[in-house]
């Protein structure tokens, strides 16, 4: 079983998290300014890389917060985790 | 959803096993409370156990609890008393300071595995490592057993509590009784 650490709790088996989508997607301050094309990339449209990939994960069995992680969507190996709010890790380097 | 009759018939109902003790606790007081920085302090005076900071650990005084569920979240417990009179005077101390307490004493029922094995028992539906090391006495956590969330909070070397939800208790204790048959 894949194991992931979670920033409060520490490592804890994958069963207990949920996947949540990309990371460090803002909403945009003012919708209606907005055209239709830069809406539907804000909704929709996702980086999708092969190799380090910042995503949210919820540790919803377990002390129930969200936070991120870089994970290389290659290997599923996950490089690092950090609490929501915090910037994305520096990391260097691809698939591995 | 089974009442505690019910749940005491099917608990009255197992066979005993040395190796791995399985049995109801009875009604106890639970609060689910929220808050950040500044409720945590006058909550915890007011309950009687301050409410504890480190990551899946639980506080006890006499016989309540307060248990870490997550870094804004506690589980009060406080068996065999009434939840009104303990909401009163958290909510009294918490005037003011954002935060959430719900009475949730009968959402849930606690259930004791206790015995040598008691620790392989709750492994063949939670994925989590219980050895001493990695769970060690005074933790306590939300996790997985089966299908169904349970805390689980570890009293002794071979003593554990959990609490689950009223509905998924049947299948809790039938997932625990048939974990431990090996051992009859
Ligand atoms: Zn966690």
């Amino acid at each position: 079983m894949l194991i992931i650490n979670c920033p409060w709790c520490g490592a804890r088996p994958e069963i207990e998290f949920r996947y949540g989508g990309e990371a460090h997607i803002a909403r945009p301050a003012d919708p209606s300014a907005l055209s239709d094309q830069e809406w539907a990339d804000f909704l929709y449209n996702r980086t999708n890389p092969k190799g380090r990939h910042a995503e949210r994960w919820r540790h919803i069995h377990g002390c129930g917060r969200y936070f991120n992680a870089v994970r290389d969507t290659v290997s599923d190996f996950f490089v690092a985790t950090y609490k929501a709010g915090e910037p994305r890790p520096d990391i260097a380097g691809e698939t591995k | 959803m089974p009442d505690n009759a019910a749940l005491q018939r099917l608990s009255e109902g197992l066979r005993p096993i040395e190796a791995v003790r399985l049995s109801l606790l009875g009604p106890a007081a639970r609060l689910a409370f929220r808050s950040r920085e500044a409720g945590i302090g006058p909550a915890g005076e007011a309950f009687g156990v301050a409410l504890p900071r480190e990551a899946n650990r639980f506080g006890q005084s006499g016989s309540r609890f307060a248990f870490w569920l997550g870094p804004d979240e506690w589980l009060l417990l406080a068996p065999g008393e009434d939840a009104a009179p303990l909401a009163a005077a958290i909510e009294a101390a918490t005037l003011g300071v954002p935060h959430a307490l719900v009475d949730v004493s009968s959402r849930s029922v606690g259930i004791e595995i206790a015995g040598r094995e008691a620790a392989f028992a709750l492994n063949q539906g939670c994925p989590l490592d219980l050895s001493l090391a990695a769970f060690p006495i005074g933790m306590c956590t939300r996790t997985l057993l089966g299908k169904a969330e349970i805390v689980l909070v570890r009293l002794g070397p071979e003593l554990f509590h959990l609490d689950v939800w009223r509905s998924f208790a049947p299948y809790v204790i039938g997932y625990l009784d048939e974990a431990r048959r090996e051992f009859a």
